[in-house]
């Protein structure tokens, strides 16, 4: 791999000595020539993103450039926001089958594990926060795995730094899963919904009676207090909650509990969405999904196509691309392909500039983060890709990739095993 | 969704589906055996019944079937068996029109890239490819002006059929995993011609399979190469006279699987091998004496080693699961400690470590462009290891070992071509396209027959919409020995299998929207 110009490997160290993770310090970056796609508005051709302290201060076709900026010649290139996956287990999981590097899924209370916050398992030394980065994902959601109830996940940006330093936002969502009992230790769909709706009645009830709880006044209730307490914000309305459903019947269940507790539901995985589009459009559910899947692997997703994407946003849901290029999901190696599945949803009927939004601008404003990341504007975060092309082209690279500002370049770990041996046999 | 197989309370069958592939394995051995027909010079690989324990009811099945469907006859080596032959092929090729298609740019994987031209199918075979082609009155024309044309894709690694669609227990067949060493299994036992993921595969240009036991065992079965066709039996699928293949596994999963019982380390299973390897070569001798004097009562038959002993006759392809580089090298070394060739590795992770090796011995590596870091020998997964390896000299393929990625391995070539370019290694596109069909070809030894759009060659043949490195590329139509068997505007003609009847809507495997 080409990305170890050594100027900028002293750059990245001399970022890592200082303000880990945070915005590199009163530097200006100017990227300039290229086509920008701002997300946020319309293409801008042969424009420019001015970069200071880590934020965009301006973008547009006549922005003037301070001497003293560090200029990026993006001429012949397209200029987007950082992609953001918002389905990963970045830096929670690192060799998935050495369960000492994996650190995505509690134990929880009779499958209930509401409590239970995946990033404070994060590594920032995981190589995947590279290795992602270098493909122009900036920014990912760290979500828990489960049984029933998972726990809450978390909004990051792959920066360097602590682990502290990559949180934009945590918990930015409660996780569950709707429509697989055996996975719940259940017995029926039903059951599920039934635990469910009894936890979040319970949730209620700690609300008003915190202190009877604390006492053993009220009667047994489904979860321990740190469990309610942590569901009180989503029964609130405040925070999402992800329900993972594929059948159509049960993402219709996920939309009823949304309308009967007052929650904020958000489909993911949503094989058989486009079956219920209308009820999802109506209720304001916006689907997490992938584009690579289209077989009937399981019962409960017979219906899954992949044009999904294209005929959910067609009917007017809010359409999320997750990168599940990696097809079985199975640790973080892949959440670079995130690119690749928006392509293939164009490919599929998805139009091109819905499929950028569904993977920078859309999860951004479902997290409530529209105004940190997600779009090249005016005070966001400086999450700034430069690509050699179409993003989403299986030949296209992220040439430039900078996160809060700050260039990344230096080599990732599968940049110094290619190195390593390009000659055979090698030196060392 | 990954995530319920993720949290399967049992950790081998919860982890992802690249895991349970490999655990999927068992060789089956079975009916050959390996030298008892040597002398009676039998073409049709029927044996005499007499000297032979069972397999005979089959021969008098296949016999019966109309000349134009019966398999081809068996290798010369496979008449050492009593019934090399037991489950013959009856594919027969579908209906074909001759077809011309003009002006497209076609990557024959037999060299360069030929820019505005046609090629000319008729009863199944490439009968001219080039500037311009005769057109013969009776052939049907299709403008591949913008188009590409490239030979079907041949995926070397599936678990399609043992591992169909949908993806429950009962039918769930492609890990014999109950000995370290099964090489009396065959995969073709374990079809189901009915996988939803067989059409869908189809649709991505695929026209060849092999289909592998998994890689639990040490040794885990016979493979079958399929057709990518519709067939109400496994038979009907069967590429006539392709060779077996024995599927063997290095590594984690053996030593993991049989971690009480063993081989519960890597020293175990070589042991393992070498143990088989031993009996079968004891085997191997005891019928070839048998057979060149015929004195006495033969030996006894054994399902397993009869496979074991064709492949050190060289009529059984070996292709081994192995990850890292050093055991790559160690089992080249087991390989000639007993005299048989690996043809392949597969989920050769490493290989870009020991390309010179693999070059020098002859051996190929299936590799995946870019998975990797799910298990610690899979951890230094590079997207150059194509490029790398192909640089060195060694022959390189892409490879799917699952059913979602059979169906773009025209993008996963694409993703190791700009991996390779990142590199400073740049690969052509004429030299990308052998990654998907004659070195996958080779690997199953048929590459006189596809894998590349040569005169006289099968006509298995895909029209994509434009260059099939894009990720906007759809395979357009899809030819099998000359038969159009898919085209993506005809949904009412889309293959659909009987398990989708009734539950799957008619269009979602295969109508995908126009860009």
């Amino acid at each position: 791999m080409t990305r170890c110009n050594p100027t900028v490997v002293i750059a990245a160290v001399a970022a890592i000595g200082g303000a880990i993770g945070s915005t590199a310090r009163a530097q200006t970056v100017a990227i300039v020539g290229g086509t920008v796609y701002p997300v946020s508005g319309p293409k801008i051709e042969r424009g420019t993103v001015l970069i200071r302290d880590g934020r965009i201060v301006a973008v547009g076709a006549n922005v003037p450039v301070p001497s003293d900026a560090t200029t990026i010649d993006a001429a012949g290139k397209w200029v987007t926001p950082g992609l953001i996956n918002a389905i990963t287990a970045v830096g929670v999981d690192e060799v998935d089958a050495v369960p000492e590097t994996v650190d995505q899924t509690a134990v929880g209370d009779n499958g209930i594990a509401a409590s239970f916050t995946v990033v404070d398992g994060l590594n920032p030394a995981s190589q995947m926060i590279p290795q992602a980065r270098a493909g122009g994902v900036t920014s990912a959601v760290v979500v828990p795995g489960g049984r029933l109830v998972y726990g809450q996940a978390a909004f990051v940006d792959l920066v360097a730094g602590p682990a502290s330093a990559l949180v934009v936002k945590a918990p930015v969502a409660m996780v569950v899963q709707i429509g697989n009992a055996a996975q719940a230790h259940l017995g029926a769909r039903g059951e599920v919904i039934d635990r469910l709706r009894g936890l979040f009645d319970d949730v209620r009830l700690y609300e008003r009676h915190p202190a009877d709880y604390d006492r053993g006044g009220l009667h047994r209730l489904s979860a321990p207090s740190r469990d309610l307490a942590a569901l009180v914000p989503v029964l609130a309305g405040r925070e999402p909650l992800i329900v993972f459903a594929d059948r159509a019947s049960d993402i219709e269940n996920a939309i009823h509990l949304g309308h009967d507790y007052g929650i904020k539901i958000v489909i993911a995985g949503g094989a058989e969405a486009w079956q219920v589009a209308p009820a999802l459009a109506a209720a304001h559910v916006p689907v997490l999904t992938g584009a690579l899947d289209n077989a009937p692997q399981t019962f409960s997703t017979l219906g899954q196509r992949q044009d999904n994407a294209a005929r959910l946003r067609r009917a007017g849901v809010q359409v999320v691309i997750v990168g599940n290029s990696d097809t079985e999901d199975v640790g973080a190696f892949n959440v670079r392909n995130l690119g690749q599945d928006a392509g293939t949803a164009v490919a599929n009927g998805l139009l091109w500039d819905d499929a950028l939004r569904a993977v920078t601008l859309a999860p951004a404003e479902l997290f409530g983060l529209a105004d940190r990341v997600g779009s090249l504007a005016v005070g966001r975060e400086a999450n700034v890709v430069v690509w050699s092309g179409d993003p989403f082209e299986l030949s296209t690279r992220a040439e430039h990739v900078l996160v809060r500002g700050h260039e990344y370049a230096e080599p990732t770990r599968e940049d110094l095993l290619t190195q390593r041996y390009k000659t055979l046999p090698p030196k060392y | 969704m990954p995530r319920v197989r993720r949290d399967h309370p049992h950790w081998e069958h919860g982890l992802s589906a690249r895991l349970k592939s490999e655990r999927r394995g068992h060789l089956a051995a079975g009916t050959v055996i390996a030298a008892l027909v040597v002398a009676s010079g039998c073409a049709t690989g029927h044996v005499a019944p007499t000297t032979t324990p069972s397999p005979t009811t089959s021969a008098t099945a296949s016999t019966a079937r109309p000349s134009a469907t019966i398999d081809t006859a068996p290798l010369p080596g496979m008449l050492s068996v009593p019934n090399a032959n037991p489950f013959p092929s009856t594919y027969a090729p579908f209906p074909s029109r001759t077809t011309v298609i003009r002006g497209a740019t076609i990557l024959t994987a037999a060299g360069p890239a030929l820019h505005d031209a046609s090629i000319l199918l008729r009863d199944g075979k490439i009968v001219a490819v080039g500037a311009s082609v005769d057109v013969p009155p009776d052939a049907v024309v299709i403008d591949g002006h913008g188009r590409f044309v490239t030979p079907g894709i041949i995926d070397v690694h599936s678990h399609m059929g043992v591992y169909p669609a949908p993806g429950v227990d009962a039918n769930s067949d492609g890990n014999e995993a109950t000995d370290p060493s099964t090489p009396y299994v065959w995969a073709e036992h374990s079809v189901w011609p009915q996988d939803s993921y067989f059409p869908r595969a189809l649709a991505g240009g695929v026209t060849t399979v092999q289909i592998l036991p998994g890689s639990a065992n040490l040794i885990g079965g016979r493979s079958v190469v399929l057709k990518v066709v519709p067939s109400r039996t496994v038979q009907g699928m069967k590429f006539p006279g392709a060779k077996y293949g024995l599927k063997m596994a290095c590594g984690e999963n053996p030593k993991r699987v049989y971690a009480q019982r063993g081989p519960s380390t890597r020293m175990g299973n070589v042991a393992g091998y070498r143990k088989a390897w031993i009996q079968a070569a004891e085997y191997r001798r005891r019928w070839d004496k048998w057979n060149a004097d015929h004195k006495g009562e033969p030996p006894a038959r054994d399902l397993g080693l009869e496979t074991l002993a064709e492949v050190l006759r060289g009529n059984i392809l070996v292709h081994m699961h192995c990850y890292r580089a050093d055991e790559m090298a160690q089992m080249i070394d087991v390989s000639h400690e007993f005299g048989y060739q690996i043809r392949a590795f597969h989920h050769a992770v490493e290989a870009y470590k020991i390309a010179d090796l693999l070059a020098k011995n002859g051996t190929a590596a299936a590799e995946w462009a870019d998975w990797g870091g799910f298990k610690m020998e899979s951890f230094d997964a590079i997207r150059a290891n194509l490029a790398l390896t192909n640089r060195a000299g060694a022959r390189a393929m892409i490879h799917s070992d699952d059913p979602l990625g059979v169906q773009r391995l025209n993008q996963e070539v694409a993703k190791a071509m700009r991996a390779g370019a990142a590199a400073g290694i740049p690969v052509s596109d004429e030299d990308a396209v052998k990654w998907m069909t004659i070195n996958p070809a080779w690997a199953l030894g048929l590459e006189d027959k596809i894998g590349s759009l040569e005169v006289g060659k099968n006509a298995d043949v895909v029209l994509w919409s434009g260059t099939p490195f894009s990720v906007y590329a759809h395979a357009d139509k899809v030819w099998i020995d000359g038969a159009l068997l898919y085209d993506r505007a005809d949904i009412a003609e889309h293959w659909r299998t009987d398990f989708e009847l009734g539950y799957v809507p008619a269009d979602s495997a295969t109508a995908r929207a126009a860009r």
